[in-house]
Protein backbone atom coordinates (compact mmCIF):
# COMPACT_ATOMS: atom_id res chain seq x y z
CA UNK A 1 0.00 0.00 0.00
CA UNK A 2 1.71 2.99 -1.19
CA UNK A 3 0.50 6.66 0.48
CA UNK A 4 2.35 9.43 -1.43
CA UNK A 5 1.09 12.45 0.72
CA UNK A 6 2.01 10.97 3.83
CA UNK A 7 5.56 10.10 4.74
CA UNK A 8 4.62 8.43 7.82
CA UNK A 9 1.35 7.18 9.01
CA UNK A 10 0.72 5.20 12.21
CA UNK A 11 -2.67 4.20 13.28
CA UNK A 12 -3.20 2.72 16.69
CA UNK A 13 0.03 1.97 16.44
CA UNK A 14 0.98 0.09 20.39
CA UNK A 15 3.90 -1.53 21.58
CA UNK A 16 3.45 -3.42 25.01
CA UNK A 17 6.58 -4.58 26.89
CA UNK A 18 4.61 -7.23 29.09
CA UNK A 19 1.61 -5.48 30.80
CA UNK A 20 3.47 -2.43 30.37
CA UNK A 21 2.17 0.24 27.23
CA UNK A 22 5.08 1.78 26.13
CA UNK A 23 3.05 3.52 23.51
CA UNK A 24 -0.68 3.50 23.34
CA UNK A 25 -3.10 3.92 20.51
CA UNK A 26 -0.62 6.31 18.32
CA UNK A 27 -2.26 7.79 15.17
CA UNK A 28 -0.66 10.27 13.46
CA UNK A 29 0.82 11.22 9.93
CA UNK A 30 4.11 12.97 8.91
CA UNK A 31 4.62 15.29 5.35
CA UNK A 32 7.34 15.29 3.30
CA UNK A 33 9.80 17.99 3.67
CA UNK A 34 8.46 17.92 8.09
CA UNK A 35 10.53 18.32 10.90
CA UNK A 36 8.12 16.92 13.16
CA UNK A 37 8.44 16.67 16.78
CA UNK A 38 7.81 13.63 19.99
CA UNK A 39 8.56 15.18 23.00
CA UNK A 40 7.63 13.88 25.68
CA UNK A 41 9.58 12.88 29.35
CA UNK A 42 11.44 10.09 30.16
CA UNK A 43 9.57 6.71 29.51
CA UNK A 44 7.05 8.59 27.15
CA UNK A 45 7.64 5.68 24.94
CA UNK A 46 9.22 8.35 22.32
CA UNK A 47 12.32 5.39 21.28
CA UNK A 48 9.83 2.66 21.32
CA UNK A 49 7.58 4.66 18.72
CA UNK A 50 11.08 5.54 16.74
CA UNK A 51 12.23 1.90 16.88
CA UNK A 52 8.81 0.46 15.22
CA UNK A 53 8.93 3.13 12.75
CA UNK A 54 12.66 2.01 12.05
CA UNK A 55 11.59 -1.60 11.96
CA UNK A 56 13.62 -2.26 14.64
CA UNK A 57 10.66 -3.26 16.95
CA UNK A 58 7.48 -5.21 16.05
CA UNK A 59 4.36 -3.01 16.57
CA UNK A 60 2.13 -5.40 19.18
CA UNK A 61 -1.01 -3.93 17.52
CA UNK A 62 -1.83 -1.07 15.10
CA UNK A 63 -0.43 -0.36 11.92
CA UNK A 64 2.56 1.83 10.74
CA UNK A 65 3.78 2.96 7.27
CA UNK A 66 6.98 4.72 6.64
CA UNK A 67 8.17 5.95 2.93
CA UNK A 68 5.30 3.79 1.70
CA UNK A 69 6.47 0.44 3.42
CA UNK A 70 4.30 -0.99 6.11
CA UNK A 71 6.25 -1.94 8.93
CA UNK A 72 6.04 -5.80 9.80
CA UNK A 73 5.34 -6.30 6.15
CA UNK A 74 8.40 -4.64 4.13
CA UNK A 75 10.48 -4.33 6.87
CA UNK A 76 13.64 -4.58 4.37
CA UNK A 77 12.14 -1.64 2.49
CA UNK A 78 11.79 0.54 5.58
CA UNK A 79 15.42 -0.14 6.80
CA UNK A 80 16.77 0.97 3.08
CA UNK A 81 14.76 4.33 3.05
CA UNK A 82 15.50 5.26 6.76
CA UNK A 83 18.66 6.86 8.70
CA UNK A 84 18.46 6.65 12.11
CA UNK A 85 20.55 8.28 15.36
CA UNK A 86 19.72 6.28 17.61
CA UNK A 87 20.06 7.08 21.63
CA UNK A 88 23.70 6.33 22.31
CA UNK A 89 25.86 6.96 18.50
CA UNK A 90 27.35 3.39 18.80
CA UNK A 91 29.96 3.98 17.18
CA UNK A 92 33.17 2.10 16.77
CA UNK A 93 35.47 3.62 18.87
CA UNK A 94 38.58 1.30 17.44
CA UNK A 95 37.73 2.49 13.75
CA UNK A 96 38.42 5.50 12.60
CA UNK A 97 35.54 7.91 11.65
CA UNK A 98 36.22 7.37 8.12
CA UNK A 99 36.43 3.32 8.72
CA UNK A 100 33.13 4.11 10.73
CA UNK A 101 31.24 5.35 7.99
CA UNK A 102 32.72 3.15 5.24
CA UNK A 103 31.56 0.38 6.93
CA UNK A 104 28.07 1.44 6.92
CA UNK A 105 28.31 2.67 3.22
CA UNK A 106 28.82 -1.09 2.96
CA UNK A 107 25.81 -1.95 4.75
CA UNK A 108 23.50 -0.09 2.70
CA UNK A 109 25.16 -0.70 -0.12
CA UNK A 110 25.60 3.49 -0.89
CA UNK A 111 27.64 3.41 -4.89
CA UNK A 112 29.27 6.80 -4.48
CA UNK A 113 30.18 5.66 -0.95
CA UNK A 114 33.90 7.33 -1.16
CA UNK A 115 31.85 10.72 -2.20
CA UNK A 116 28.83 10.77 0.25
CA UNK A 117 31.71 9.92 3.28
CA UNK A 118 33.83 13.14 2.27
CA UNK A 119 30.92 14.86 1.67
CA UNK A 120 29.14 14.23 5.06
CA UNK A 121 32.33 14.68 6.46
CA UNK A 122 33.38 18.04 5.21
CA UNK A 123 29.78 19.13 5.83
CA UNK A 124 30.59 18.35 9.66
CA UNK A 125 33.75 19.54 10.25
CA UNK A 126 35.10 16.15 10.42
CA UNK A 127 37.20 15.60 7.36
CA UNK A 128 40.68 16.34 8.99
CA UNK A 129 40.26 14.03 11.49
CA UNK A 130 38.90 11.35 9.44
CA UNK A 131 42.22 9.44 10.07
CA UNK A 132 41.82 9.33 13.84
CA UNK A 133 40.24 6.55 15.81
CA UNK A 134 36.30 7.76 17.28
CA UNK A 135 37.61 6.88 20.45
CA UNK A 136 39.49 10.13 20.66
CA UNK A 137 36.50 12.13 19.86
CA UNK A 138 34.19 14.59 22.25
CA UNK A 139 30.91 13.70 22.42
CA UNK A 140 29.57 16.51 20.58
CA UNK A 141 32.01 14.74 17.32
CA UNK A 142 30.43 11.50 18.01
CA UNK A 143 27.01 12.48 17.54
CA UNK A 144 27.69 14.59 14.69
CA UNK A 145 29.71 11.34 12.79
CA UNK A 146 26.71 9.82 14.05
CA UNK A 147 24.21 11.62 12.22
CA UNK A 148 26.75 11.83 9.32
CA UNK A 149 26.21 7.85 9.03
CA UNK A 150 22.23 8.37 9.45
CA UNK A 151 22.48 10.64 6.04
CA UNK A 152 25.12 8.21 3.84
CA UNK A 153 22.40 6.61 1.80
CA UNK A 154 20.36 9.46 1.84
CA UNK A 155 17.15 8.49 3.73
CA UNK A 156 14.02 9.21 2.37
CA UNK A 157 13.21 9.80 6.13
CA UNK A 158 15.99 10.75 9.36
CA UNK A 159 14.82 9.63 12.42
CA UNK A 160 16.84 11.53 15.45
CA UNK A 161 16.48 9.92 18.66
CA UNK A 162 17.18 12.99 21.17
CA UNK A 163 20.20 14.11 19.00
CA UNK A 164 21.61 16.51 21.94
CA UNK A 165 21.01 15.08 24.87
CA UNK A 166 23.67 14.50 27.19
CA UNK A 167 25.83 17.19 24.90
CA UNK A 168 27.58 20.25 26.56
CA UNK A 169 25.67 23.58 25.42
CA UNK A 170 28.12 24.10 23.14
CA UNK A 171 28.04 21.06 21.08
CA UNK A 172 24.13 21.02 21.41
CA UNK A 173 24.34 23.88 19.84
CA UNK A 174 26.28 22.79 16.86
CA UNK A 175 24.13 19.58 16.58
CA UNK A 176 21.44 21.95 16.13
CA UNK A 177 22.06 24.31 13.69
CA UNK A 178 23.32 21.36 11.41
CA UNK A 179 19.39 19.65 11.97
CA UNK A 180 18.07 23.30 11.23
CA UNK A 181 20.79 23.07 8.07
CA UNK A 182 19.12 19.86 6.88
CA UNK A 183 15.44 20.89 7.41
CA UNK A 184 16.39 24.07 4.99
CA UNK A 185 17.35 21.58 2.52
CA UNK A 186 13.77 20.59 3.08
CA UNK A 187 14.76 16.59 4.66
CA UNK A 188 12.06 14.51 6.13
CA UNK A 189 12.98 14.45 9.92
CA UNK A 190 11.23 12.76 13.30
CA UNK A 191 13.07 14.59 16.21
CA UNK A 192 12.16 13.05 19.68
CA UNK A 193 13.28 15.52 22.59
CA UNK A 194 12.39 16.22 25.90
CA UNK A 195 13.32 19.38 25.16
CA UNK A 196 10.80 22.18 24.67
CA UNK A 197 12.91 24.91 23.52
CA UNK A 198 14.76 22.63 21.05
CA UNK A 199 11.25 20.96 19.90
CA UNK A 200 10.15 24.60 19.33
CA UNK A 201 12.86 26.19 17.06
CA UNK A 202 13.36 23.11 15.17
CA UNK A 203 10.30 21.42 14.52
CA UNK A 204 7.34 22.31 12.09
CA UNK A 205 4.79 19.84 14.52
CA UNK A 206 4.91 18.45 17.42
CA UNK A 207 3.04 15.15 19.59
CA UNK A 208 3.27 15.56 22.78
CA UNK A 209 2.84 11.76 23.59
CA UNK A 210 2.94 10.06 27.41
CA UNK A 211 2.85 6.69 26.63
CA UNK A 212 -0.56 8.38 24.12
CA UNK A 213 -1.17 11.19 22.40
CA UNK A 214 -1.70 14.04 23.97
CA UNK A 215 -1.39 16.61 21.60
CA UNK A 216 -0.38 17.48 18.37
CA UNK A 217 0.38 21.07 16.91
CA UNK A 218 3.02 23.55 15.76
CA UNK A 219 5.18 24.53 18.49
CA UNK A 220 3.66 28.03 19.03
CA UNK A 221 0.09 26.63 18.98
CA UNK A 222 0.72 23.97 21.69
CA UNK A 223 2.81 26.65 23.39
CA UNK A 224 -0.55 28.71 23.31
CA UNK A 225 -2.98 25.75 23.87
CA UNK A 226 -1.25 23.96 26.83
CA UNK A 227 0.76 26.52 28.55
CA UNK A 228 -0.34 29.76 28.31
CA UNK A 229 1.83 32.70 29.48
CA UNK A 230 1.99 34.57 32.27
CA UNK A 231 2.11 38.14 33.50
CA UNK A 232 3.25 39.41 37.15
CA UNK A 233 1.34 42.57 38.21
CA UNK A 234 3.61 44.00 41.12
CA UNK A 235 1.27 45.84 43.20
CA UNK A 236 1.85 48.04 46.36
CA UNK A 237 -0.57 45.72 47.87
CA UNK A 238 -2.01 42.34 46.10
CA UNK A 239 -5.50 41.02 47.53
CA UNK A 240 -7.68 38.11 45.87
CA UNK A 241 -10.24 40.67 45.29
CA UNK A 242 -7.88 42.34 42.95
CA UNK A 243 -7.45 38.76 41.55
CA UNK A 244 -11.02 38.10 41.45
CA UNK A 245 -11.83 41.39 39.38
CA UNK A 246 -8.89 40.05 36.59
CA UNK A 247 -10.54 36.45 36.44
CA UNK A 248 -13.74 38.45 35.24
CA UNK A 249 -12.13 38.39 32.03
CA UNK A 250 -12.96 35.38 29.70
CA UNK A 251 -9.10 35.40 28.62
CA UNK A 252 -7.86 34.67 32.00
CA UNK A 253 -8.01 31.39 32.65
CA UNK A 254 -6.32 32.21 36.44
CA UNK A 255 -5.30 34.61 38.43
CA UNK A 256 -2.73 33.95 41.27
CA UNK A 257 -1.97 36.26 44.47
CA UNK A 258 1.89 35.29 45.73
CA UNK A 259 2.78 37.92 48.37
CA UNK A 260 2.24 40.99 46.88
CA UNK A 261 1.91 39.61 43.44
CA UNK A 262 -1.06 38.78 40.82
CA UNK A 263 0.52 36.17 38.64
CA UNK A 264 -2.06 36.23 35.67
CA UNK A 265 -2.52 33.28 32.79
CA UNK A 266 -3.62 34.90 29.52
CA UNK A 267 -2.94 33.87 25.97
CA UNK A 268 -1.81 37.21 24.25
CA UNK A 269 -0.25 39.56 26.73
CA UNK A 270 0.53 42.19 24.14
CA UNK A 271 -3.20 42.43 23.68
CA UNK A 272 -4.81 41.73 26.45
CA UNK A 273 -2.37 43.51 29.59
CA UNK A 274 -3.70 46.93 28.43
CA UNK A 275 -6.85 46.02 29.64
CA UNK A 276 -5.94 43.90 32.52
CA UNK A 277 -3.82 47.14 33.95
CA UNK A 278 -6.75 49.70 33.28
CA UNK A 279 -9.52 47.34 35.19
CA UNK A 280 -6.57 47.08 37.92
CA UNK A 281 -6.51 51.01 37.86
CA UNK A 282 -9.69 51.11 38.03
CA UNK A 283 -10.27 48.86 40.97
CA UNK A 284 -7.59 51.03 42.87
CA UNK A 285 -4.41 48.92 42.72
CA UNK A 286 -1.18 50.43 42.57
CA UNK A 287 1.28 48.90 40.04
CA UNK A 288 4.49 49.09 40.52
CA UNK A 289 5.99 46.72 37.48
CA UNK A 290 4.17 44.63 35.06
CA UNK A 291 6.84 41.50 33.53
CA UNK A 292 6.07 38.28 31.92
CA UNK A 293 6.90 35.33 34.12
CA UNK A 294 9.53 33.77 32.45
CA UNK A 295 9.62 30.09 33.44
CA UNK A 296 11.26 28.00 31.91
CA UNK A 297 9.21 26.53 29.46
CA UNK A 298 10.45 23.04 29.98
CA UNK A 299 9.86 22.78 33.69
CA UNK A 300 6.14 23.75 33.02
CA UNK A 301 5.83 21.19 30.46
CA UNK A 302 7.66 18.38 32.63
CA UNK A 303 4.89 19.71 35.59
CA UNK A 304 2.36 19.18 33.20
CA UNK A 305 3.67 15.88 32.30
CA UNK A 306 4.03 15.07 35.77
CA UNK A 307 0.35 15.74 36.55
CA UNK A 308 -0.70 13.81 33.44
CA UNK A 309 0.94 10.77 34.55
CA UNK A 310 0.17 10.80 38.05
CA UNK A 311 -3.47 10.77 36.51
CA UNK A 312 -2.76 8.07 34.51
CA UNK A 313 -2.15 5.94 37.64
CA UNK A 314 -5.04 6.52 39.64
CA UNK B 1 29.00 -10.64 0.49
CA UNK B 2 30.66 -7.16 0.47
CA UNK B 3 28.41 -6.54 3.81
CA UNK B 4 29.71 -10.27 5.37
CA UNK B 5 33.45 -9.13 4.18
CA UNK B 6 32.75 -6.09 5.66
CA UNK B 7 31.77 -7.40 9.08
CA UNK B 8 34.67 -9.40 9.35
CA UNK B 9 37.27 -6.76 8.38
CA UNK B 10 35.44 -4.07 11.41
CA UNK B 11 35.84 -7.34 13.56
CA UNK B 12 39.19 -7.92 13.29
CA UNK B 13 39.72 -3.92 13.24
CA UNK B 14 37.88 -4.20 16.57
CA UNK B 15 38.91 -7.10 18.24
CA UNK B 16 42.17 -7.33 17.76
CA UNK B 17 42.85 -4.02 19.67
CA UNK B 18 42.01 -6.22 22.62
CA UNK B 19 45.45 -7.49 24.43
CA UNK B 20 43.57 -10.39 26.19
CA UNK B 21 42.07 -11.36 22.53
CA UNK B 22 45.74 -11.41 21.50
CA UNK B 23 46.52 -13.11 24.04
CA UNK B 24 44.45 -15.94 23.68
CA UNK B 25 44.89 -16.26 20.10
CA UNK B 26 47.97 -16.33 19.97
CA UNK B 27 49.41 -18.05 23.17
CA UNK B 28 46.81 -20.63 22.95
CA UNK B 29 47.99 -22.64 20.16
CA UNK B 30 51.64 -21.54 20.49
CA UNK B 31 51.45 -23.41 23.85
CA UNK B 32 49.13 -26.56 22.43
CA UNK B 33 51.71 -26.91 19.48
CA UNK B 34 55.03 -26.61 21.80
CA UNK B 35 53.67 -28.94 24.10
CA UNK B 36 53.53 -32.24 22.20
CA UNK B 37 56.67 -31.28 20.35
CA UNK B 38 58.24 -31.17 23.44
CA UNK B 39 57.31 -34.35 24.32
CA UNK B 40 58.30 -35.65 21.15
CA UNK B 41 61.40 -34.07 21.58
CA UNK B 42 62.56 -35.86 24.99
CA UNK B 43 60.94 -39.07 23.72
CA UNK B 44 62.53 -39.22 20.43
CA UNK B 45 66.33 -38.36 21.60
CA UNK B 46 65.90 -41.56 23.99
CA UNK B 47 66.39 -44.94 23.25
CA UNK B 48 64.11 -46.33 25.74
CA UNK B 49 61.60 -47.25 22.87
CA UNK B 50 63.68 -49.34 20.79
CA UNK B 51 63.40 -52.33 23.29
CA UNK B 52 59.63 -51.91 23.73
CA UNK B 53 57.31 -54.24 22.46
CA UNK B 54 53.62 -54.37 20.82
CA UNK B 55 52.59 -55.68 24.23
CA UNK B 56 53.39 -52.60 26.36
CA UNK B 57 50.61 -50.43 24.51
CA UNK B 58 47.11 -50.36 25.10
CA UNK B 59 45.74 -53.37 22.65
CA UNK B 60 42.94 -51.26 21.05
CA UNK B 61 45.78 -49.17 19.43
CA UNK B 62 47.52 -51.93 17.57
CA UNK B 63 45.50 -51.81 14.94
CA UNK B 64 46.28 -48.48 13.91
CA UNK B 65 49.96 -48.80 14.32
CA UNK B 66 50.04 -51.36 10.59
CA UNK B 67 53.11 -52.41 9.69
CA UNK B 68 55.20 -49.86 12.41
CA UNK B 69 57.24 -51.92 14.69
CA UNK B 70 57.03 -51.53 18.53
CA UNK B 71 59.27 -48.37 19.07
CA UNK B 72 58.01 -46.63 16.60
CA UNK B 73 54.31 -47.91 17.36
CA UNK B 74 54.72 -46.03 20.72
CA UNK B 75 55.91 -43.02 19.27
CA UNK B 76 53.34 -42.86 16.62
CA UNK B 77 51.13 -43.35 19.91
CA UNK B 78 52.27 -40.53 21.44
CA UNK B 79 51.91 -38.36 18.50
CA UNK B 80 48.64 -38.93 18.20
CA UNK B 81 47.48 -38.93 22.03
CA UNK B 82 48.25 -34.56 21.01
CA UNK B 83 44.84 -34.42 18.72
CA UNK B 84 42.68 -33.82 21.06
CA UNK B 85 44.82 -31.52 22.44
CA UNK B 86 44.63 -29.72 19.32
CA UNK B 87 40.77 -29.62 19.17
CA UNK B 88 40.80 -27.22 21.70
CA UNK B 89 41.82 -24.53 19.47
CA UNK B 90 39.28 -24.11 17.23
CA UNK B 91 36.61 -24.34 19.95
CA UNK B 92 38.86 -21.83 22.22
CA UNK B 93 39.60 -19.16 19.85
CA UNK B 94 36.51 -18.07 18.51
CA UNK B 95 34.63 -18.46 21.53
CA UNK B 96 37.27 -15.45 22.72
CA UNK B 97 36.57 -13.29 19.56
CA UNK B 98 32.98 -14.10 19.47
CA UNK B 99 32.51 -13.16 23.19
CA UNK B 100 34.39 -9.97 22.80
CA UNK B 101 33.15 -9.11 19.65
CA UNK B 102 29.35 -9.52 20.73
CA UNK B 103 29.39 -8.60 24.30
CA UNK B 104 31.59 -5.62 22.99
CA UNK B 105 28.86 -4.14 21.00
CA UNK B 106 26.81 -4.41 23.68
CA UNK B 107 28.40 -2.12 26.20
CA UNK B 108 29.10 0.17 23.58
CA UNK B 109 25.61 -0.20 22.03
CA UNK B 110 26.81 0.10 18.48
CA UNK B 111 24.03 -3.02 17.92
CA UNK B 112 20.94 -0.73 17.58
CA UNK B 113 22.64 1.55 14.26
CA UNK B 114 23.50 -1.70 12.94
CA UNK B 115 20.52 -3.22 13.36
CA UNK B 116 18.83 -0.21 11.30
CA UNK B 117 20.76 -1.04 8.78
CA UNK B 118 19.08 -3.86 5.59
CA UNK B 119 21.78 -6.13 6.81
CA UNK B 120 19.73 -9.85 7.80
CA UNK B 121 21.07 -11.29 10.47
CA UNK B 122 22.00 -14.49 8.65
CA UNK B 123 24.62 -11.91 7.42
CA UNK B 124 25.68 -10.39 10.72
CA UNK B 125 25.91 -13.74 11.98
CA UNK B 126 27.99 -15.09 9.40
CA UNK B 127 30.41 -12.07 9.25
CA UNK B 128 30.49 -12.79 13.02
CA UNK B 129 31.00 -15.93 13.06
CA UNK B 130 34.39 -15.86 10.20
CA UNK B 131 35.48 -13.40 12.25
CA UNK B 132 36.13 -16.08 14.88
CA UNK B 133 36.10 -19.07 12.69
CA UNK B 134 39.05 -17.66 10.75
CA UNK B 135 41.42 -17.16 13.08
CA UNK B 136 40.64 -20.12 14.65
CA UNK B 137 40.89 -22.57 11.79
CA UNK B 138 43.71 -20.73 10.69
CA UNK B 139 46.18 -21.11 14.18
CA UNK B 140 44.65 -24.83 14.30
CA UNK B 141 46.19 -25.08 10.56
CA UNK B 142 49.49 -23.57 11.35
CA UNK B 143 49.62 -25.28 14.66
CA UNK B 144 49.24 -28.56 12.84
CA UNK B 145 51.79 -27.53 10.48
CA UNK B 146 54.49 -26.42 12.83
CA UNK B 147 53.93 -29.21 14.76
CA UNK B 148 53.75 -32.22 11.99
CA UNK B 149 57.68 -30.10 10.60
CA UNK B 150 58.40 -30.72 13.87
CA UNK B 151 57.77 -33.84 14.16
CA UNK B 152 59.31 -34.70 10.98
CA UNK B 153 62.30 -33.09 11.98
CA UNK B 154 62.61 -34.60 15.95
CA UNK B 155 61.30 -38.35 14.89
CA UNK B 156 63.68 -40.49 12.90
CA UNK B 157 61.23 -43.22 11.65
CA UNK B 158 59.12 -41.12 8.04
CA UNK B 159 56.84 -43.88 8.48
CA UNK B 160 55.80 -42.23 11.99
CA UNK B 161 55.88 -39.28 10.19
CA UNK B 162 53.88 -39.78 7.56
CA UNK B 163 50.79 -40.97 10.34
CA UNK B 164 50.39 -37.58 10.89
CA UNK B 165 48.89 -36.94 7.65
CA UNK B 166 46.95 -40.00 7.55
CA UNK B 167 42.71 -39.83 7.12
CA UNK B 168 42.59 -39.67 10.82
CA UNK B 169 44.63 -36.25 11.26
CA UNK B 170 42.78 -35.27 8.52
CA UNK B 171 39.48 -35.50 9.16
CA UNK B 172 39.96 -33.78 12.82
CA UNK B 173 42.50 -30.79 11.83
CA UNK B 174 40.25 -30.03 8.23
CA UNK B 175 36.36 -31.36 9.25
CA UNK B 176 36.09 -31.34 13.06
CA UNK B 177 38.63 -28.35 13.65
CA UNK B 178 36.08 -25.91 11.50
CA UNK B 179 32.73 -27.68 13.21
CA UNK B 180 34.18 -27.25 16.50
CA UNK B 181 34.79 -23.46 15.76
CA UNK B 182 31.58 -23.02 14.62
CA UNK B 183 30.08 -24.68 17.77
CA UNK B 184 32.06 -22.39 19.41
CA UNK B 185 30.84 -19.10 17.79
CA UNK B 186 26.99 -20.13 18.31
CA UNK B 187 27.59 -21.07 21.52
CA UNK B 188 29.12 -17.44 22.83
CA UNK B 189 26.62 -15.80 20.94
CA UNK B 190 23.89 -17.10 22.76
CA UNK B 191 25.81 -16.45 26.42
CA UNK B 192 26.97 -13.06 25.18
CA UNK B 193 23.13 -11.86 25.12
CA UNK B 194 22.64 -13.02 28.49
CA UNK B 195 25.82 -11.31 30.08
CA UNK B 196 27.34 -8.03 30.23
CA UNK B 197 31.23 -9.09 30.67
CA UNK B 198 32.73 -10.37 27.97
CA UNK B 199 35.19 -12.27 30.84
CA UNK B 200 32.22 -14.43 32.03
CA UNK B 201 30.93 -15.15 28.46
CA UNK B 202 34.09 -16.26 28.25
CA UNK B 203 34.02 -18.37 30.93
CA UNK B 204 30.53 -19.72 30.94
CA UNK B 205 31.43 -20.61 27.16
CA UNK B 206 34.07 -22.27 28.38
CA UNK B 207 32.49 -24.74 30.17
CA UNK B 208 31.80 -26.34 27.19
CA UNK B 209 35.09 -26.93 26.38
CA UNK B 210 35.17 -29.62 29.39
CA UNK B 211 33.46 -32.46 26.49
CA UNK B 212 36.95 -31.72 24.66
CA UNK B 213 39.22 -32.41 27.95
CA UNK B 214 37.13 -35.19 28.86
CA UNK B 215 37.67 -36.80 25.52
CA UNK B 216 41.25 -36.06 25.79
CA UNK B 217 41.85 -37.61 29.44
CA UNK B 218 39.73 -40.56 28.48
CA UNK B 219 42.15 -41.13 25.46
CA UNK B 220 45.20 -40.59 27.43
CA UNK B 221 44.08 -43.08 30.39
CA UNK B 222 43.48 -46.16 27.52
CA UNK B 223 39.68 -45.60 28.14
CA UNK B 224 38.71 -43.97 24.50
CA UNK B 225 40.69 -44.86 21.83
CA UNK B 226 40.68 -41.87 19.45
CA UNK B 227 40.56 -43.90 15.72
CA UNK B 228 39.14 -42.87 12.62
CA UNK B 229 35.56 -44.46 13.02
CA UNK B 230 35.47 -42.13 16.20
CA UNK B 231 36.57 -39.02 14.49
CA UNK B 232 34.00 -39.23 11.83
CA UNK B 233 31.39 -39.83 14.34
CA UNK B 234 32.56 -37.04 16.03
CA UNK B 235 32.16 -35.13 12.82
CA UNK B 236 28.54 -35.78 11.51
CA UNK B 237 27.26 -35.26 16.00
CA UNK B 238 28.85 -31.89 15.79
CA UNK B 239 27.83 -31.43 12.00
CA UNK B 240 23.93 -31.80 13.86
CA UNK B 241 24.86 -29.84 17.02
CA UNK B 242 25.91 -26.71 14.93
CA UNK B 243 23.55 -26.89 12.48
CA UNK B 244 21.13 -26.38 15.69
CA UNK B 245 23.09 -24.03 17.45
CA UNK B 246 23.42 -21.91 14.59
CA UNK B 247 19.71 -22.06 14.52
CA UNK B 248 19.17 -20.63 18.00
CA UNK B 249 22.00 -18.28 17.65
CA UNK B 250 19.68 -16.83 14.83
CA UNK B 251 16.67 -16.83 16.84
CA UNK B 252 18.94 -14.98 19.97
CA UNK B 253 20.05 -12.34 17.45
CA UNK B 254 16.84 -11.31 16.02
CA UNK B 255 16.23 -7.44 16.03
CA UNK B 256 13.25 -8.22 17.91
CA UNK B 257 15.06 -10.35 20.69
CA UNK B 258 18.18 -7.76 20.75
CA UNK B 259 15.84 -4.45 21.41
CA UNK B 260 13.57 -6.67 24.00
CA UNK B 261 14.90 -9.03 25.66
CA UNK B 262 18.95 -8.96 25.81
CA UNK B 263 20.01 -8.08 29.12
N1 LIG C 1 13.32 -3.30 25.80
C1 LIG C 1 12.41 -2.97 26.72
N2 LIG C 1 11.95 -3.88 27.60
C2 LIG C 1 11.04 -3.56 28.52
N3 LIG C 1 10.52 -2.32 28.67
C3 LIG C 1 10.93 -1.35 27.84
C4 LIG C 1 11.91 -1.62 26.84
N4 LIG C 1 12.13 -0.47 26.16
C5 LIG C 1 11.35 0.46 26.72
N5 LIG C 1 10.63 -0.05 27.73
C6 LIG C 1 9.64 0.67 28.56
O1 LIG C 1 8.77 1.34 27.71
C7 LIG C 1 8.50 2.66 28.19
C8 LIG C 1 8.89 3.67 27.13
O2 LIG C 1 10.28 3.69 26.99
P1 LIG C 1 11.02 4.53 25.89
O3 LIG C 1 10.36 4.29 24.58
O4 LIG C 1 12.46 4.25 25.98
O5 LIG C 1 10.71 6.02 26.35
P2 LIG C 1 11.46 7.38 25.99
O6 LIG C 1 12.33 7.14 24.81
O7 LIG C 1 10.35 8.33 25.71
O8 LIG C 1 12.23 7.78 27.19
C9 LIG C 1 9.27 2.79 29.49
O9 LIG C 1 8.39 2.51 30.53
C10 LIG C 1 10.32 1.74 29.39
O10 LIG C 1 10.65 1.25 30.66
MG1 LIG D 1 14.27 7.51 24.61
Amino acid sequence: MIKNEHVIITKNLTRAFGENLAVNQLSLTVDKGEVFGLLGPNGAGKTTTVRMLAALLVPTSGEAWVAGCQAGVDDQGIRQKIGLLPESPGLYDALTAEQNLAFYGEMYGVENKNQQIQRYLELLGLWNRRFEPVGTFSKGMRQKLAIARALLHEPEVLFLDEPTSGLDPQAARLVRDFIAELKEEGRTIILTTHNLEEADRLCDRVAVISGHLLALDSPRELRRKLFGRRVVFHLLEANQRLASELEKFDFVTEAQVVENKILVAVDDPEEQNPRLIRALVESGAEIQFVGELRRRLEDVYLELMGAVKGNQHE
Amino acid sequence: MNRIKAIITKEWREVFKNKFVIFTVSFLPIMITALPLLVLYFAGGSDDFSGLSSADLPPQFLPLCGELSGGDCMLYYLVTQFILLFMMVPVIVPMTIASYSIVGEKTTRTLEPLLATPVSTLEILVGKGLAGVIPAVLTTWGGYLIYAVGAHIMVANPAVVSKLFDPLWMIAIFLVGPLLSIMGVSISVMISSRVNDPRVAEQISGIFVLPVVGLFIGQMSGILLINERFILWMAAILAVLDAILFYFAIQVFQRETILSRWK
